[in-house]
């Protein structure tokens, strides 16, 4: 049966034929939907874990145990379980490690964009890159092999562009565990000269992972989707992933080497094929990998010299770069009507209208403290007119961040503003760091009771697993308190009045001290049944714009001026506001209505 | 159909514009082409650009239309029309909704909103568009939300009579990838709006012409 299917749900279906038992993840941003899917199908067991290093371990030892395993995460999350994911290189499995590395080139939702296929080659480990979601199944199924064959983790690396496009794929059936591949679980291996990393055993495993990517470079030399297509042989292409795709687009008529394992490299084919044509460029997105190990092959060959090294491809950016350098004609130029059309509004990520993180942004401000950020839809209090977020570098780090600069003696107290899904990935620590060796950061945990920048995956604090059973509820306040932070407060989230005096309060103490702002985000199920617009009592509003500052979309400016000033006043959009009654307590003259006396907001327990 | 058909579709997060692409990259499927549909959007939640790019052929490699390229120009929302204009080819066919979603860099930022007659002229640059009120058409049909498929409807019209698709491509192949996609009890308004679409269009193409 053909289907249409985006390249995260041909991975998770890939999976799940390929007999996958056990998957893991941190909610991932290009990749989330490959575990959501995943964890549909039967008889599989899947969740999302506190943090990347985390979801290696347990696949590694899923895969220690005997079962075929799965871990997930974006490019920046192998960052965060690098130290696993090179002792899984050095001991090997039992049964088959596939992590799924999904790299964001253009940096649609990311803070850099690395090339992980790098992190592959430095742990020794096999690298592929599908070019469609086809071949997102197909190679997904085919690492699984590979890393059995050789005992190794074997990395799959997508991209978002393959992550987010769909194309047609032929749907198999799983190939259940048998007894004979393990679907009993197998006595846990006690074999500590392979599996305990100690100096003296590492020092012997280290020539045999270097042996073993020797080895797999062999079978890449007929791995199926690494494949020569000749045609014209005065320009040989040397490409993998969706950049393979874009240059067919635009040299029809060259030849191919196209490259679904992109390390290790097939070195005679590579030769073989650059013998074979006349001139031998490579077209791959983010760094010149393959173009460099090409290189030190002592094969001429051009890439980056042509083709972008930052931002992802398209078709045009490929023609355009071919055409700047001499490899097509100007007539292969598309004709192009340059249209001035001015400028269009733009539309900016905001915080949603009745957002709870708003009302401590807002107050942040005001107090104009230093806040080091972190990494979930909070980040969005950078934006005007909130202006509230002052460092923001990777998930975990605002605390660690102010802490260091108050140790340095910086001359203002530090806020550090974290998530919940964020803190218990690794905000946990840094705050552990805090209270040993004590700053007097004021620690604010926002605490919206989802992952929600992801779209509102389950996390510690919700309840619910990823396959939907009812769990342990984590509490921030009182893992906060066994921390060993004394000054902890729980507010919610639209108390504005609070949460300024608590934050007063803790900004003169010499100690640490954390805020816990509660509210439910206002995009959840439950919390939309709770929207009820507001309104702007038209006579009473004069204008003064102070609502304007809180950022929210759902206030607008009214075409009607106040008498005496002149200025426009504030009306309210009722389809987008959803009655938090930020605005209406920071109004000066009263003019925004609360919520009727039956619908008041409700401690969120 | 030898050279791959390629479409771009742009709105407001909210707009439909992900569904009305997943109607459109299977209906391609379903009239026997290699279809394939890639989305673009960033950090969007309520209210962000949606760009989703679906491209049909007898061979399509990249599932992204580059700059230029677009034979088909399907825009949900004014302002969003004109940011993909550059992806429109010379002569493409661009199906524009008039209704202006304004993001709060309008409604309290001061930033401008295109006025129709600049929105038509730059269009009138590049090709000929067919403009239209679909949210209009959906409020008669008593359901707002049913706007793209009244789009979908208007879009499946004009690339029969401007002969961008060939037979194969009918009614019926739209109708029947749009029924399954929606619960049963939506299947007629579904089917309402997508012929009220086709009527408005071809109305309104042969008004502008």
């Amino acid at each position: 049966m053909i289907r249409l299917l985006s390249g995260n749900e041909a991975v998770a279906r890939g999976a799940w034929e390929a007999g996958v038992a056990v998957a893991s993840a941190y909610p991932p941003t290009p990749s989330t939907e490959i575990l959501e899917n995943f964890a549909r199908f039967p008889n599989v067991y899947a969740e999302w874990a506190p943090n990347e290093k985390v979801a290696v371990d347990v696949a590694i030892g899923a895969a220690y145990a005997g079962k075929r395993a799965l871990a997930v995460m974006k490019h920046v999350g192998v960052n965060v379980a690098m130290d696993s994911f090179m002792y899984a290189s050095m001991t090997g499995m039992e049964a088959g490690l596939v992590i799924v590395s999904a790299d964001d080139p253009a940096m649609h939702s990311s803070q850099n964009e690395q090339d992980n296929r790098n992190l592959a080659k430095f742990a020794r480990i096999p690298c592929l890159e599908p070019t469609d979601s086809q071949e997102a199944k197909d190679l997904t199924i085919a690492a699984f092999g590979i890393s059995e064959r050789f005992d190794t983790p074997v990395m799959l690396r997508l991209t978002t562009r393959i992550c987010h496009s769909t194309t047609a794929v032929e749907l198999g059936e799983r190939v259940e565990p048998t007894p004979d591949n393990c679907s009993e679980p197998k006595k846990f291996p006690r074999n500590p000269a392979k599996y305990v990393m100690v100096p003296g055993n590492a020092i012997r495993r280290h020539p045999v992972i270097e042996q073993r990517i020797r080895d797999v470079a062999k079978i890449a030399e007929t791995f199926p989707s690494n494949r020569i297509e000749m045609n014209d042989t005065r320009l040989g292409i040397i490409s993998a992933g969706v950049a393979y795709q874009y240059a067919k687009d635009v040299f029809p008529q060259a030849s191919f080497l196209r490259l679904g394992m992109s390390w290790p490299l097939p070195e005679p084919l590579i030769r073989t094929f650059a013998a074979s044509v006349e001139k031998l460029i490579v077209i791959e997105e983010l760094d010149p990998f393959i173009e460099e190990a090409v290189r030190l092959m002592g094969i001429p060959v051009e890439g980056k010299s042509i083709f972008p090294l930052v931002g992802e491809f398209d078709p045009y950016i490929v023609r355009e770069s071919a055409i700047q350098a001499g490899l097509l004609p100007e007539t292969a130029r598309q004709p192009v009507v340059e249209v001035e059309v001015g400028e269009l509004p733009s539309r900016p990520p905001v915080l949603c209208p009745g957002c709870p993180h708003r009302s401590a942004f807002y107050i942040l401000n005001k107090l104009k403290v230093p806040v080091n950020g972190d990494i979930g839809c909070y980040t969005l209090g950078l934006i005007p007119p909130l202006n509230a977020i002052h460092t923001c570098g990777c998930m975990g780090a605002g605390i660690g961040v102010a802490h260091g600069a108050a140790k340095a003696g910086s001359p203002e107290k530090h806020v550090a503003v974290i998530g919940d899904s964020t803190f218990f990935h690794t905000g946990i620590p840094a705050l552990l760091n805090v209270v040993y060796n004590q700053s007097p950061v004021v620690t604010i945990i926002m605490d919206n009771r989802v992952t929600g920048m992801t779209g509102h995956q389950q996390n510690p604090g919700t309840g619910i697993t990823l396959q939907g059973k009812d769990t342990v509820e984590i509490e921030i306040e009182r893992l906060v308190r066994a921390l060993g932070v004394r000054h902890v407060k729980t507010v919610e989230a639209f108390k504005m009045d609070e949460i300024e005096t608590t934050l007063k309060e803790y900004l003169k103490l010499e100690e640490p001290s954390v805020l816990i702002t509660r509210e439910p985000c206002a995009l959840l199920p439950e919390a939309r049944k709770r929207w009820i617009p507001l309104e702007v009592l038209s006579e009473q509003c004069n204008g003064c714009t102070l609502c304007f500052r809180i950022g929210c979309p759902a206030i607008l400016k009214s075409d009607e001026l106040d008498a005496h000033f002149q200025r426009p006043k504030a009306c309210i959009d009722p389809t987008l506001c959803t009655g938090c009654e930020v605005c209406a307590q920071i109004c000066p003259r009263q003019a925004i209505t609360f919520r009727p006396e039956e619908h008041a907001l409700e401690v969120s327990q | 159909m030898k050279k791959p058909l390629n479409f771009i579709l742009a709105g407001v997060g909210g707009q439909g514009t992900i569904l009305a692409s997943d109607v459109l990259v299977n209906v391609g499927l379903a009239a026997g082409y290699q279809s394939k549909q890639a989305e673009v959007h960033g950090m969007s939640q309520r209210g962000g650009s949606v760009t989703s790019h679906v491209r049909w052929g007898e061979t399509v490699y990249s599932p992204l239309v580059g700059r230029g390229d677009a034979d088909v120009l399907l825009a949900f929302e004014k302002a969003e029309a004109l940011r993909s204009l550059r992806h429109l080819r010379p002569g493409g066919l661009a199906v524009i909704n008039m209704e202006a979603l304004l993001p709060v860099t309008v409604t309290s930022g001061g930033q401008p909103y295109p006025p129709d007659d600049h929105i038509q002229a730059c269009f009138n640059q590049v090709s000929k568009a067919v403009y239209l009120d679909g949210a209009k058409i959906a409020d008669e049909l008593g359901n707002p939300r049913i706007a793209n498929v009244v789009l979908l409807g208007a879009l499946s019209a004009l690339l029969e009579s401007w002969q961008f698709t060939p037979m194969e491509v009918n009614v019926e192949t739209w109708l029947g990838v749009i029924r399954e996609r929606v619960p049963p009890k939506y299947i007629e308004l579904n089917q309402q709006a997508f012929h009220a679409g086709r009527e408005a269009a071809l109305l309104q193409a042969s008004n502008q012409t």
